[in-house]
């Protein structure tokens, strides 16, 4: 079967910032986690997905099917969950469905009204009385309502509390149940991923720097930290980067039992969070 | 039946997911050809990857401690467990060779040896 999604040499150029021909392939039944630093290009490319810009090269394809040409049939299958609300602040919940509903061919009403119970939202609330969670758990219901097929969500659990955050990764596990479906989720909160993602894409200054299996991530790569005299000898290409302090190092090595081998007990080697990942990768450090 | 993994572990958690169901397995919890939860649920209720409660059940499989049928679900195959058995008998006297070289390079005694494994083996 064809990936839900896939990405190949999306370019765009704007005067100070550019997407530099990236690729990102996710396939049916798992959960992507976007991550990358502000600014780094996760907005552009989930806007050029959805087609809200204008891409300069390359090509997107969901469900198999160029998002331009087949837009409307595509979106028809897509949940879209932003950071920001949407939706006329004006109306209640149950107004605003009347008036999203009827773009769904596939829309279902059951379960609408399910998800509103399981996530207790005021249905005769107007949206700009609820709070930021609430805003996203609506977004979430509308998504979930029209039996899409892939979620794409845009910093969904940004300046929402843990307990809220907590309660959208466990929506999330559940629709993958259906392995038909995927989600694609960008973030800045990698604990967040920590957890349910199987994949992770870290870009940085438009350039996807890794798309790996989490696990594959979190289980290799290694923190290393030790006394500053060793790094007079050793080989700079073992270390993703360094970060130096007055008394010794910290490091992210690529492999974690290379770096054992070649430093044994000259080091202590922990196991890095994706945050961790994160930042040596896109040097902040090295700015710093 | 439980499952309870550690994050901070340095044992990945696919591993300890197909450790724990061998022992399941091996000490009867889990029955011959019971069904198995399904990978997409227990990922879910773990909240882990998919990709690791799969490779957690390749690992099984490969292993031989359980069958997965395409569309239906993995059950625990039907084991000898007298074969079982001997194989973890053959890991454990292994492990004990082990600890007697190391022992024997120190000059210490058979006595010695067997008080620290009595000491062991109330204390686990």
């Amino acid at each position: 079967m064809e990936p839900v999604l896939e990405i190949k040499g999306l370019k765009k150029n704007y005067k100070d910032f550019s997407l530099k021909g990236i690729d990102i392939t996710l396939e049916r039944g798992y959960i992507m986690g976007f991550i990358g630093p502000n600014g780094a290009g996760k907005t552009t490319t989930i806007k050029l997905i959805m087609n809200l810009l204008k891409k300069d090269d390359g090509y997107i394809k969901v469900f198999g099917l160029d998002n331009v040409e087949h837009e409307l049939d595509i979106k028809q299958k897509i949940g879209f969950v932003y950071d920001e609300s949407n939706y006329y602040e004006e109306l209640t919940i149950s107004e605003m469905k009347w008036v999203v509903a009827p773009f769904y061919k596939t829309w279902d009403d059951n379960a609408f009204n399910k998800y509103i119970r399981e996530f207790n939202l005021p249905v005769n609330k107007k949206i700009k009385e609820l709070s930021k969670g609430m805003k996203m758990k609506f977004s979430l219901a509308v998504a979930l309502s029209h039996n899409a097929e892939l979620l794409i969500m845009d910093e969904p659990t940004s300046g929402l509390d843990p307990l809220v955050r907590r309660e959208l990764l466990e929506i999330l596990s559940q629709v993958i149940q259906d392995e038909n479906k995927a989600v694609f989720f960008s973030t800045h909160i990698t604990s967040d991923l920590e957890k349910i993602a199987d994949y992770v894409t870290l870009i940085n200054d438009g350039e996807i720097l890794l798309s790996l299996e989490k696990d594959e991530l979190l289980n290799n790569y290694g923190l290393v930290r030790g006394g500053k005299e060793l790094l007079n000898d050793v080989n700079p290409k073992d270390f993703i980067d360094i970060k130096e302090n007055q008394f010794g190092f910290e490091a992210l090595v690529k492999d974690k039992n290379e770096a054992r081998k070649s430093y044994r007990d000259k080091i202590i080697i922990e196991k890095p969070s994706l945050e961790d990942i994160m930042l040596y990768h896109t040097r902040r450090y090295k700015n710093a | 039946m439980n499952i309870i993994i550690s994050n901070q572990s340095d044992k990945p958690i696919y591993e300890q997911i197909a450790d724990q169901m061998k022992n399941l397995i091996m000490n009867g919890e889990l029955s011959e050809s019971e069904l198995l939860p399904s990978i997409r649920n227990l990922a879910k209720e773990l909240q882990i990857s998919v990709i690791t409660t799969k490779r957690a059940y390749e690992e099984l499989e490969r292993e031989g401690y359980i069958v997965s049928v395409p569309g239906k679900g993995s059950y625990v195959r039907p084991q000898n467990k007298e074969l079982l058995r001997e194989a973890r008998i053959r890991i454990v006297e292994d492990k004990l060779a082990e600890a007697v070289s190391a022992a024997k390079t120190i000059d210490m005694s058979l006595e010695e040896l067997q008080q620290i494994l009595r000491l062991l083996y109330e204390e686990v």
